[in-house]
């Protein structure tokens, strides 16, 4: 029978296994350094803000894995022989497979920066992450202050950690404001403000130099780039990640920035396949990222393999992009391309709520109104509506005649589609 | 990093902030109040009772509300669960087992010894139930009794907490209403207006049992006892009038109000048990067991006590209905009869219109339910004996104490630090097992799912009071139509994803088991619906 390894038990990983077990009755084996069963990385912070014990953050119980007859195994993986089709770990035992998904993952990115190996410096993407933050900031005392560098959504999040044991927190953002690569000026000033009504502080504008070491070899303050220096005791290093795939270095598998794919998820070795996290695709679709490092696309990826891997030849090709997370206590959803600066073909209309708490943007073709795509802050709305409004390219008067019909938020809420229609036809005079 | 991985450490973190100077005092305020009862409770003699009483309950409410004015009123509206799982009162810590301990003691005595609560049948009242005289005096006109110190601490915990509740979540509107409603239904139909209608019997005419309206049958499973029935029908046109509406509560009102709003338009609107889990009880919700096993535990439990419920019922009518039908309009006979039909057609019309929904251990459980209290209907008609099987006034008692007493008050109260606040409600109401059954299958009531935008956190799972793996159905895009589910809405106010939502509307594609994650291909996504259809059944 068949045998499938699949190194990385992440949502990428397990999804493939899931499917292929529904598809076939083929060997299967996942393998993780990490932990011994699927966790939703995703909700690591709830662990530390005491939402949720870490076996909750499990979608799975434990008796699924053999009464689905997926077998795991704990370990790292070292080398991969694809010639031999043997994988080979670090505590020395081996194993074959037929076909190979690697599945690894990202890990935080570091730039080189002085002191970034220091005790007291750590990103947070994994449960080991987690557990170090745990010894590094148990509390206001051990932690006196935190600088986060970078301001994405992993740095917003362990921002919010640390501030529900009160340790102040610092927030080195490069961009003019917060998350200003993605979030246009709108959006990003508005999250801004949130953030600071949290207590956090946010120097934009601001890049990491040097991180100061302490007679034990322990981060005791940073230098920024303006020169100034700050006292602390964790640096958390959350300017992005990049995929994990050191131990591949020596495998003949062809590597960039992730491990290369064609849309079909194949690798230059026959029989290998890579998806998600550390996955680099040849052919991106539309205006995709070669490297997609987001959950969902972890998800359709293992979904795509799992055909092919099964004999129903299945190239990942993605549908309408969406994403969401969420500041503190505001929401966010995003469907289609909605960009910080705007193309020249795009135009955009902005509404915010007078609270300062919600706002939409919705960007259009300026040409035929056709609708691009949708940021929404403390709205929830359809994402099967604007997948199909996005795909069909209705018109932006459509969508804002129709929002209603994207309702998502909870009953009883008040809802303000009124209040946009009013702001669309001001702001472009299409009413008459 | 990953050569770091094997080392392995408790993943309990410390607690947030400890209690602000605000917080601690309001705990000494609280502590203060209990303390009054608790003197009472010991035959402390207060001089002037109803200043004493309301000192005592002044400052319990008082303590509850300044405690969540300290936790609350200066933080920014949104999801306040920050260290739950790191306190020790709500991750079943040292002081989780204390006051579950405490909150059993209490029930104890509340059921079986309320003499040392100073109740008196010859004489005046002492200890607490004697602080509670003049309230009840005023009330109602009665001297207090347990049940009233029961009432008033229930109404009073309900109140104080739903302030709680209303200002944690006091973003969310959802959560907003339904807890002011509880807190008016309690207030007024379960506190209120029974104890103004008790003034009613000082006149001749009336002679109404105690009646907290909301209370239905079998919520309440003596409402059809002899001497209620007989307190309805020697008091008028309003006697006449509740017990009818007792009748209709169950057969009428509630099936149309479930089939528009789902279980929660009583579960969680308006029930008074369901009032306190979803106020006082709220700081346990995440401790409801989620296993696959909870669920069939539950499964079986609730639907025993439902038939168990039914059984004892019809046998204590039966009782003391005669031989002829002058008095109660039925006679033994043909109420038998009637109950058998009634219930052979209700299955009927549910196997012929819902068979599909029925897991395959539902429907053997469901048939094997039927056959038996057909069975006895039967037995006991063919042999004419007034014996039903036990004998009905054991089978009540029994019934009385198992599942009134033990199982709502002890455990299901008493234990809410320790199971989770919803114990009662999930495995042992036979009213939430009938409203189940209807949600299931003929209700609009659903909870949707957002296209693919679960990204499997657990947060609805781990806050479901009801031990719903909402997660399970969330990551596969299906919607949960679930027989327990309370619609407490708390699943989709904790998703940080905006991914859940509570919703009435058309039946039609309300189950929908073969559905599938939004994001894919369009191709791959009906190749895995095919699949996934073609796995089931
Ligand atoms: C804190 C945090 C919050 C996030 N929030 C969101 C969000 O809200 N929305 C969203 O879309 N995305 C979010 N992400 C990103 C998302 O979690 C990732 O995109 C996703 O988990 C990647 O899944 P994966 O299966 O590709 O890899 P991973 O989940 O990283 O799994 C890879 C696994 O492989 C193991 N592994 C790697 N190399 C080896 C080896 N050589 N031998 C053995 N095992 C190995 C790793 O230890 C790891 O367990 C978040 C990430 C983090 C860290
Ligand atoms: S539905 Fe929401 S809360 Fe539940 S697992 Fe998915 S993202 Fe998390
Ligand atoms: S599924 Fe959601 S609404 Fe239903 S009981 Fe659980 S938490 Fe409440």
């Amino acid at each position: 029978m068949k045998h499938i390894a699949i190194i990385g038990n992440g949502i990428a990983g397990i999804t493939a296994a899931r499917h292929i077990r529904k598809l076939s009755d083929y060997k299967i084996t996942v393998i993780s350094a990490e932990s011994e069963y699927f966790f939703s990385r995703t909700a690591l912070m709830y662990v530390y803000m005491g939402h949720m014990k870490f076996e909750h953050t499990q979608p799975y119980e434990n008796w699924f894995w053999e009464k689905n007859n997926i077998q795991l195994k704990h370990g790292f993986v070292k080398e991969v022989n694809t010639e031999n089709k043997r994988l080979l770990f670090e505590d020395g035992s081996d194993l074959t497979y037929d076909d190979l998904i690697i599945a690894s993952g990202s890990k935080p990115n570091k730039f080189g920066w002085p002191g970034e190996n220091l005790k007291g410096v750590q990103g947070l993407y994994s449960k080991q992450d987690l557990e170090l933050l745990e010894e590094n900031a148990p509390n206001n005392e051990v932690c006196k202050r935190a600088v986060i560098v970078g301001g994405g959504l992993i740095g917003i999040e362990l921002a919010e950690m640390l501030r529900t044991r009160n340790i102040p927190v610092t927030m080195l953002v490069r961009d003019r404001y917060f998350w200003g690569s993605v979030l246009p000026e709108g959006e990003a000033k508005l999250i801004g403000n949130h953030i600071k009504d949290h207590h956090i502080e946010l120097k934009l504008n601001t890049q990491l130099k040097e991180i100061v070491s302490d007679e034990n070899g322990r981060a005791s303050a940073i230098i920024t780039s303006e020169g100034e220096k700050i006292e602390c005791n964790l640096v958390g290093l959350t300017a992005g990640v990049r995929p994990s795939i050191d131990f591949l270095n020596d495998s003949g598998i062809e590597l960039g920035k992730g491990v290369k794919v064609n849309k079909y998820l194949e690798t230059n070795i026959p029989n290998v396949y890579a998806i998600g996290d550390c996955a680099e695709q040849l052919e991106p679709t539309g205006f995709r990222k070669p490297v997609e490092a987001v959950w969902y696309t972890g998800r359709m990826m293992g979904e795509a393999v799992a055909q092919t891997i099964c004999g129903n030849k299945m190239a990942y090709r993605p549908g309408v992009w969406f994403n969401s997370a969420k500041f503190l206590d505001i929401e966010y959803q995003t469907y289609g391309w909605v960009w910080a600066k705007p193309q020249d073909y795009e135009q955009q209309f902005y509404w915010e709520h007078p609270d300062g708490k919600k706002c939409i943007r919705i960007s259009f073709h300026k040409e035929n109104h056709a609708i691009l795509g949708i940021n929404t802050f403390g709205i929830r709305l359809s994402h099967e509506k604007f997948d199909k409004w996005i795909s069909e390219e209705k018109s932006v008067e459509f969508v804002i005649e129709n929002l209603h019909k994207a309702h998502f938020d909870p009953e009883f809420y008040k809802k303000h589609y009124s209040a946009i229609k009013k702001s669309f036809d001001n702001q472009f005079q299409l009413a008459n | 990093m990953n050569t770091t991985v094997q080392r392995n450490m408790s993943l309990s973190g410390e607690p947030p902030a400890a209690l602000s100077a605000i917080q601690k005092f309001s705990v000494v305020l609280g502590m203060f109040g209990l303390g009054v009862l608790l003197l009472a409770m010991f035959n402390i003699d207060f001089p002037n009772k109803t200043t004493w009483l309301a000192i005592s309950l002044s400052a319990i409410t008082l303590g509850v509300v300044i405690f969540s004015y300290g936790a609350y009123a200066n933080k920014s509206a949104g999801i306040k669960n920050d260290g739950v799982y790191q306190k020790s009162i709500s991750s079943r810590g040292l002081l989780g087992w204390l006051l579950g301990i405490a909150l059993t003691g209490f029930y104890v005595v509340l059921y079986f010894y309320p003499q040392y609560l100073g109740l008196r049948n010859e004489g005046d009242n002492v200890g607490v139930i004697a602080l509670f005289d003049p309230l009840s005096k005023f009330l109602s006109g009665n001297p207090a009794s347990q049940w009233f110190v029961y009432g008033t601490l229930y109404t009073i915990a309900i109140l104080a907490f739903g302030i709680k509740f209303l200002w944690k979540y006091r973003h969310n509107r959802y959560e907003v209403l339904r807890t002011l409603s509880v807190m008016f239904f309690q207030a007024s139909f379960a506190f209120i207006i029974p104890e103004v209608m008790a003034r009613l019997n000082n006149s001749e005419a009336y002679n109404i049992p105690y009646y907290d309206l909301k209370n239905i049958w079998p919520l309440n499973y003596y409402n059809f006892e002899q001497y209620r029935v007989d307190g309805f029908i020697s008091s008028g046109n309003l006697g006449i009038f509740l017990l009818l509406f007792g009748i209709v509560s169950i057969l009428v009102i509630t099936p149309i109000l479930t089939y528009f709003y789902g279980k929660r338009w009583y579960c969680s609107w308006v029930c008074g048990c369901g009032g306190l889990a979803e106020t006082s009880g709220d700081a346990f919700r995440q401790l409801s067991d989620k296993s696959l096993f909870a669920w069939r535990v539950e499964r079986w439990v609730v639907h025993s006590v439902l038939v168990f419920s039914v059984l004892m019922t019809t046998a204590v009518i039966h009782s003391y209905l005669s031989y002829d039908a002058d008095k109660y309009l039925l006679n033994k006979d043909t109420f038998l009869i009637s109950v058998a039909v009634f219930l052979g057609l209700l299955f009927a019309v549910i196997w012929y219109f819902k068979k599909e929904e029925f897991k395959k251990d539902a429907r053997y459980g469901a048939i094997g339910y039927l056959a038996i209290t057909l069975g006895l209907i039967g037995i006991h008609y063919m042999s004419g004996s007034s014996v039903f099987i036990f004998n009905p006034e054991t089978l009540r008692s029994t019934y009385a104490f198992l599942i009134g007493s033990i199982f709502s008050g002890v455990i299901g109260t008493g234990f809410y630090p320790i199971f989770g606040n919803r114990v009662w409600c999930r495995f042992g109401c036979p009213m939430a097992a009938i409203l189940g059954l209807q949600q299931r299958l003929f209700s609009k009531f659903r909870i949707t799912t957002n296209g693919g935008q679960c990204i499997s956190c657990g947060n609805c799972s781990t806050y479901c009071e009801m031990g719903i793996d909402v997660r399970a159905y969330a990551q596969k895009g299906e919607n949960i139509i679930r027989a327990s589910c309370v619609g407490c809405g708390i699943c989709s106010a904790v998703c940080p994803r905006g991914v859940l939502k509570l919703e009435n509307g058309s039946t039609k594609g309300r189950i929908n088991s073969e559905a599938v994650l939004l994001g894919n291909d369009v191709d791959l996504l009906n190749l895995i619906q095919e699949n996934k259809a073609s796995h089931k059944g």
